[in-house]
């Protein structure tokens, strides 16, 4: 714990260090590149818990991360809406206004998302495979729909005014943290109880292991930081509506996840920069040849084609740099499955 | 006692219900339509083929250009006048065209992966997905497009109800159309070698089915109901884009679980159901109507994941 | 000799079909016990239903004095019963120590808590684990392989880890389908050794499926014989041996 201490501030003292020199010295532009990128890892190394680790298929990570968003803007946002009893518009000052009010706003998006986590977790957990990737697309859906109904938070025009929290500070700080967490959860029993459930569930639970009890803590650990990504995209855009959150979202994480290779952290990690920040690197290339939408057809392109050829993904299950450094260092390797102490 | 509550209102509003199951039929039919598609091609593959509501968007657009050429452009105040014929040939050449993507797709995207995790064939359904709808619109222009008026749309009057001719014409068609796929697949010998394929790949490829022709039959008639959907669409709501497909592409698929995947009268019968839903529904509210699809889809497959009409299979261990 | 394991009347029906029929078993503990019979005769059935994978539909399985019919694998694996499968089932992507660690998950007493801020029971819990997985892998003598992946692993040491990983739950029963199934003769010589020791030295009872009668005849104290779903004889190898029904069986069934 002490060790994890250390680490943590250590992290946090750089992150607030980057987040100096960007504010400083980069464009905005590329700060705004960066710090999607951060939410993007957010979002691909949680699922990846769910996809990867559990294996259990989800294509709803979308809708816990508009719930994510809608709770903690209710908490930071005035909202103003027409209210039908008195005939007038009203506002409704925020119950966590200011900075201080933010990260405990984010991280009451967070539990509501990990709550819905487990009303999603726990019904579908005799579903598999393509039967469960499409009931949580359903379930995304539904949470899309429900905003849209909700005139209060803005329905399907969509809640404006989100204050501008989102700096590359708290956003690297949640990067760091989700990234410790599920980093030690994989490298513990609980990691290791999700991996065998993926990979033989019938002898997983022969062994002992709860498959269903362990699925839908994969599903609210995963929903959890979904909701806080969300909180902070929507921050970070000061607007945000249904259509954010819509069911292409929950693919372009899949798509990071598979990218680097479900199962493999880093591998997440890898994908969420690559998928977050090319399709910024080709839109000036798109608007120099003239050709409007190309990124996205080859963006699907090179998904089917990956499939084909490297269905694993680019690192496989594998992680990057430990087991390049396992590789290194001989003798190293059976020591390194047993933990860090 | 009943007939004092029977007022006015309750008349009404009974007769309103009826009417929205009517136009709930029209357009669980298109439902219908594409759902056979997935059945079939989950039937035989185990894959949820995600590009085929792009195939119905297809089919929809590959009508819509011979029929600008044609030239038969809507114009105000004047009755269209199209032969009977032209109207056939649209929809056979848009069932061909799309029948030949159909099988396309199988063969550069499907096919390699048939020996790998179900998985990876799912995620690469969702990227032809995303490549048909984003290449349609580069290539079609995302703005919506306007089909051509081709018949002097009524209504017409039947018993309490009133029903557009469009709808009713898609209620028709769909019927035909799905009336002869089943029986192509029950009577017919290429019929059978699908069946077999979906019953047992391994055994039906030992009893000498070709099975590489028989997958891509199977899209080929998918994509080819599809394209009859589509079609059927565009001449009813005239507002062709390329995204139309993934909504309602998702639905068909919602019906095909609904009946019970695998199977053609359950497709018809889930598409049906799904679609009179939907309709009811939306007498109330629009915007819950197009949650009912997807409330659907979770309660059948928590409760009866094989469907209405579907066979349940069991684990080996 | 106290009874470990007792069935009555077992049965189990898929469809019209019946799998296995009014099966009666009576395990003494520390006993090693066979189950025989001709292919499809439903020996995997039985273990399915004795381990909580199948429900049976009619009859009962006391385990140590408790219900298990009803019983989910999970619980079963609780009560102390644990199985290796006909066709392995290994985590593939774990090394073979992480495989054989999952078995001692059950016995685990921290939450996701202590892990995910690697409280010092996290780490008392990660060393017991491993301790308990190296002695089993020392024990099956796959020791030098700890830290490859299970797919790695030989056709023979699979088999050897699903043993291992069986014993890391600390079961009192340990049910092995066919452990010898496409091993050549040393290592099967070596495997009998080991059953031996399984019971000799780790104190547990088992409950052993073999299609090798030199096996099973050279290291089971009782044998029973199943046939299409029904016992048709219970004794010691030698009164096996002998028994014309079983031979019939064996030859009528070839």
């Amino acid at each position: 714990m002490g060790r994890m201490i250390s680490i943590l501030v250590v992290a946090l003292a750089v992150v607030f260090g980057v987040n100096w020199f960007l504010d400083s010295f980069i464009d905005t532009y590329v700060v705004r590149v960066v710090n999607l990128c951060g939410i993007s890892i957010i979002l691909a190394v949680s699922l990846n818990v769910i996809n990867g680790l559990c294996g259990q298929f989800s294509l709803g990570h979308a809708g816990f991360m508009a719930i994510g968003a809608y709770v903690s803007a209710y908490f930071t946002t005035t909202l103003r809406y027409f209210d039908e009893a008195q005939a007038k518009y009203v506002s409704v000052e925020p119950l966590l206004g200011g900075q201080w009010g933010f990260v405990p706003a984010l991280i009451a998006g967070g539990l509501a998302a990990a709550v819905a986590g487990a009303v999603v977790g726990i019904p579908t957990l005799r579903l598999k495979g393509d039967y469960l990737a499409i009931a949580t697309l359903g379930f995304g859906e539904i949470v899309t729909i429900m905003i849209t109904n909700f005139e209060k938070i803005g329905g399907a025009n969509g809640l404006p005014g989100l204050p501008a929290y989102s700096s590359t500070f708290w956003i690297y700080a949640f990067v760091v943290v989700v990234v410790m967490f599920s980093w030690y959860l994989q490298r513990s029993t609980f990691g290791r109880a999700l991996i065998a459930i993926r990979e033989n569930e019938l002898a997983a639970e022969v062994m002992g292991i709860p498959a269903s009890r362990m699925k839908v803590m994969a599903f609210i650990y995963g929903a959890f930081f979904a909701g806080i990504a969300g909180g902070l995209l929507g921050h970070l855009l000061q607007t945000i509506s249904p259509a954010t959150f819509n069911f292409m979202k929950s693919i372009e994480v899949v798509v990071m996840l598979v990218l680097g290779g479900l199962g493999s952290m880093t591998g997440a990690i890898v994908g969420a920069i690559v998928l977050t920040a090319l399709p910024e690197a080709l839109r000036d290339v798109e608007s120099g040849i003239g050709l409007p939408g190309v990124r996205m057809v080859v963006y699907s392109l090179v998904l089917i084609l990956l499939m084909i050829f490297r269905p694993q993904g680019v690192f496989g299950q594998k992680e990057l740099s430990l087991k390049l450094l396992g590789r290194l260092i001989p003798g190293r390797r059976a020591k390194d499955s047993g933990g860090e102490e | 006692m009943l007939p004092l509550l029977e007022t006015e209102a309750t008349h009404v509003s009974a007769q309103l219900i009826l009417q929205q199951v009517a136009n709930g039929i029209a357009k669980g039919s298109v439902y219908a339509l594409i759902a056979v598609g997935y059945t079939m091609v989950y039937g035989v593959l185990q894959l949820i083929n995600f590009a085929h509501g792009e195939v119905y968007m297809l089919g929809a657009y590959f009508s819509y250009y011979p029929a600008k050429w044609f030239g038969y452009v809507p114009e105000s105040g004047e009755k269209p006048k199209v032969p009977l014929y032209i109207i056939g040939a649209l929809f056979v050449g848009s069932m061909a065209a799309c029948a030949a993507i159909g099988m396309l797709i199988e063969r550069l995207a499907y096919r390699p992966l048939r020996n790998s995790s179900r998985l990876a064939a799912l995620i690469t359904a969702i990227g032809v997905s995303l490549f048909l709808q984003n290449a349609g619109q580069m290539v079609f222009g995302a703005d919506p497009k306007g089909f051509p008026v081709f018949m002097d749309q009524h209504s017409v009057s039947l018993g309490p109800i009133e029903l557009a001719n469009t709808k009713l014409v898609i209620i028709v068609v769909a019927a035909v159309m799905m009336t002869g796929l089943h029986l192509f697949v029950q009577k017919t010998k290429p019929g059978a070698a699908m069946r077999a394929c979906s019953f047992d790949m391994r055994t039906a490829r030992l009893m000498g089915v070709n099975v590489d022709r028989t997958v891509a039959m199977t899209f080929a008639l998918g994509s080819a109901m599809a394209a009859v959907g589509g079609v059927l669409v565009a001449m009813d709501q005239p507002r062709l884009t390329p995204l139309m497909g993934l909504l309602m592409g998702l639905k068909a698929f919602i019906a095909a679980v609904l009946g019970g995947i695998g199977s053609i009268p359950g497709a018809a019968l889930g598409g049906l159901l799904l679609g009179v839903a939907e309709s009811v529904v939306g007498t109330w509210s629009t915007t819950y109507a197009e949650a009912v699809a997807f409330i659907v889809l979770i309660l059948v497959l928590l409760v009866k994941p094989s469907g209405l009409l579907g066979k349940s299979g069991r684990e080996k261990v | 000799m106290s009874t470990l394991l007792a069935t009555e009347n077992l049965t189990i029906r898929f469809g019209g079909l019946t799998a296995v029929d009014g099966f009666c078993l009576k395990l003494h503990e520390g006993e090693l016990f066979g189950l025989i019979g001709p292919n499809g005769a439903g020996k995997t059935t039985v273990f399915n239903m004795l381990t909580g994978v199948y429900l049976p539909s009619d009859g009962t399985v006391h385990c140590d004095g408790c219900l298990v019919n009803g019983m989910n694998p999970v619980q079963v694996a609780r009560l102390g019963v644990s199985r290796t499968f006909q066709n392995i089932r290994l985590f593939d992507e774990l090394s073979v120590l992480e495989n054989a660690m999952t078995g001692a998950h059950q016995h685990s007493r921290i939450n996701l808590f202590d892990s995910l801020f690697r409280t010092p029971r996290h780490y008392r819990e990660e060393k017991r684990q491993r301790d308990i997985a190296y002695r089993l892998l020392e024990f099956m003598g796959l020791e030098d392989r700890a830290g490859l992946a299970a797919k790695q692993l030989p056709y023979g040491h699979r088999r050897k880890l699903e043993i291992a990983r069986a014993l890391a739950t600390e079961p009192k029963l340990i049910c092995l389908d066919e452990p010898a199934a496409g091993m050549n003769t040393g290592e099967k010589a070596e495997l009998s050794a080991l059953i031996r020791k399984i019971r000799d030295e780790l104190k547990i009872t088992v409950l052993l499926i073999e299609h090798d009668m030199k096996l099973v005849m050279g290291i089971c104290e009782r044998i029973q014989v199943l046939d299409y779903g029904k016992t048709i004889a219970l004794g010691t190898p030698k009164e096996i041996q002998n028994d014309p029904k079983v031979i019939e069986a064996y030859l009528g069934g070839e």
